[in-house]
């Protein structure tokens, strides 16, 4: 817990915005927009609640923090490089042969990356484990897991819902970045998912709805998260696929396209960073 | 220079004038191609979401009830319907089409989690399961155009990337079922599929200037396979050297010397991926850490041709 206030979070998600756009530029490849809109989230669970050290990454009774969706590891790769498990100059390495920054995130090869991703809807079962394991060792460490709206079409996803609940895992805890885009298209199209909040409900889960960019409410939800002990709990964020850069939001699109040299410099300069 | 899930996509297109032909997506028919269909007949494509399981067995029931369905996603992502392709599919010989896409390391910097590089190994234990990894656009697409006469599943591998086009105008030369001889040569067989296909023609290329000459032959399906023609080959070269972007285990080089040590046999080298998961690097680089390059089977070659009586 590091206990930074609501504006340095603030700043440090802008920070992560702009690497996010610098490594998917520079690779020419990766997914922007899922980074973009699971970021804020990423950023308060770091700098505000998750038990970690950077100085010791493989420190057993560290909380876990497990990212689902794994091709939005660009994300990921700036926290991580933020919180000092990484270094700035790691963000180079992104894709690149050789480098800890693989396309998706990597327990083998990355400082701090919790599970090996890429495969969609299996970070919940993995983050189970992790909880079951939690309680037999009589830890109060938590499991932390985001997944994507489109990856909690995957069946397992469900299964693991229903099993967490049964096992009333209240160290298990759940942010859904709904950001209501997929790979191909809006989920609309691609896979009608109804009401979300209900289906937690119903598959018995303590279930809070946010705005997934305001970090007052992303920083209550996860003070909210502390309080449920006794089953599993899911924060379902409200997002906007690349927000904070104007042409990739809410643009299918750049879900996996990474910017040219032009929408580099207006993602830049629209993050705020002089030319 | 074309990419093979491109020659996937434009058969789909073509084979739309047969009705029963219908598409089913799991959120990636952008990059396997299916869009094209998709586009043209939304009416016969079914999106099932991210959710692979359900669309295989989703094809089951409409393959028995008289259609011809197309599925695809990432080569990755259809062994997480292993078992639905074997019990919902294969098990009652429903002609239910699978292509995984993005297949082998060539697929470059998403990673290990996205290089599949056993996909032909798991396909072809399964009984009534035809398995083909095309090396061109224009032997996929016309290898796609014979899959609703084939009456049986099957899964087809396809790349990402862009390889150079070898069967231009010579369409007629492709059948399911029969590997083609690209070079003819006395002294070793280079047996390859897929993106290797390339390779192995320079590697033949190259060793020619070395006084070696070899037969290169593009196997595009590894089952049912073309044992009267490897046959031959063990006959008359003495020597194999099989080439793919997969496992040493399981696949093409698995099931040539699974045929040859009851038939002829002879000495043999693998190309392959050797036991490993791959990493995040450009395709050229995936090819040539993973030992997969011409000059990697030059040197098998080298090497099967001094193991020869
Ligand atoms: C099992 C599986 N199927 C398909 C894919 C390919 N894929 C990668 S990202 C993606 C879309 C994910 O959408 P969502 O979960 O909403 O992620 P986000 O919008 O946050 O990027 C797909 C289909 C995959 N990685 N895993
Ligand atoms: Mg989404």
């Amino acid at each position: 817990m590091t206990g930074m206030s609501i504006s340095e979070l603030e700043e440090m998600a802008r920070k992560c915005r702009i690497e996010i756009c610098k490594m998917t530029h520079r690779a020419q490849a990766g997914h922007p927009g899922g980074s973009l809109s699971e970021i804020d989230i990423l950023c308060a669970l770091y700098g505000h609640r998750l038990r970690a050290r950077s100085d010791d990454p493989d420190w057993d009774d560290r909380d876990r923090f497990i990212l689902s969706k794994g091709h939005a590891s660009p994300g990921m790769y700036a926290v991580l490089a933020e919180m000092g498990f990484i270094s700035h100059a790691d963000l180079e390495s992104y894709r690149v042969k050789g480098g800890v920054c693989q396309g998706h995130v990597d327990m083998k090869w990355c400082p701090g990356v919790d599970f090996s991703a890429g495969s969609l809807g299996m970070g919940l079962s993995y983050g189970m484990g992790c909880s079951i394991a939690a309680n037999i060792d009589g830890s109060k460490r938590n499991a932390y897991v985001m997944v994507g709206d489109g990856e909690i079409q995957e069946g397992s996803i469900w299964e693991a819902a229903m099993a967490a609940a049964h096992h009333e895992l209240g160290n298990l805890k759940l942010f859904i970045d709904c950001n209501g885009i997929q790979n191909d298209d809006f989920c609309e199209a691609q896979m009608r998912m109804f009401d979300i909040p209900a289906k937690w409900n119903a598959f018995g889960w303590a279930v809070k709805v946010i705005d997934g960019h305001n970090m007052s409410e992303i920083v209550s939800a996860i003070d909210w998260m502390d309080t449920v002990t006794d089953k599993p709990a899911v924060v379902i964020g409200m997002t906007v696929k690349g927000k904070g850069v104007s042409f990739m939001e809410n643009n299918p699109a750049f879900h996996g396209a990474a910017p040219s040299d032009e929408q580099l410099a207006i993602a830049l300069s629209e993050l705020g960073v002089n030319a | 220079m074309a990419a093979t899930r491109d020659g996937y996509g434009e058969a789909l297109l073509a084979l739309a004038d047969n009705p029963k032909v219908v598409v089913l997506e799991a959120d990636l028919g952008k990059s396997t191609k299916s869009l094209h269909f998709r586009k043209a007949h939304p009416e016969r494509t079914v999106s099932c979401g991210i959710g692979e399981q359900n669309m295989l067995l989703v094809g089951a029931g409409l393959a028995s009830s008289g259609y011809i369905p197309f599925a695809s996603t990432f080569a990755i992502f259809t062994e997480r319907a292993f078992e639905q392709m074997r019990n919902g599919i294969a098990r009652p010989n429903l002609p239910v089409h699978l292509c995984g896409s993005h297949g082998g390391t060539h697929t470059g910097t998403d990673g290990s989690s996205a290089q599949s590089i056993e996909d032909l190994a798991i396909y072809r234990t399964l009984p009534n399961v035809v398995v083909m990894h095309p090396c061109d656009d224009v032997s996929t697409k016309e290898l796609t155009m014979q899959l609703p006469g084939l009456g049986k599943p099957s899964y087809m591998r396809t790349a990402r990337n862009k390889t150079p086009v070898l069967y231009e105008g010579k369409e007629s030369q492709i059948k399911i079922g029969k590997g083609i001889t690209l070079i003819e040569g006395n002294d070793v067989a280079i047996i390859a599929c897929g993106v290797l296909v390339h390779e192995a023609m320079e590697a033949a290329k190259a060793l020619q200037s070395e006084g070696i000459s070899a037969t290169v032959v593009d196997m595009h399906t590894i089952k049912p396979l073309d044992t009267e023609l490897l046959d031959s080959l063990s006959q008359k070269c003495g020597a194999i050297v099989t080439a793919e972007d997969h496992s040493i285990i399981g696949g093409l080089g698995g099931a040539v010397a699974e045929h040859i040590v009851t038939k002829h046999p002879v000495p043999m080298e693998k190309i392959g991926v050797h036991d490993r998961f791959g990493e995040s690097a450009g395709s050229e680089e995936m090819l040539e850490m993973m030992g997969l390059k011409s000059h990697h089977i030059s040197d098998a070659v080298k090497k099967v041709i001094a193991r020869k009586a």
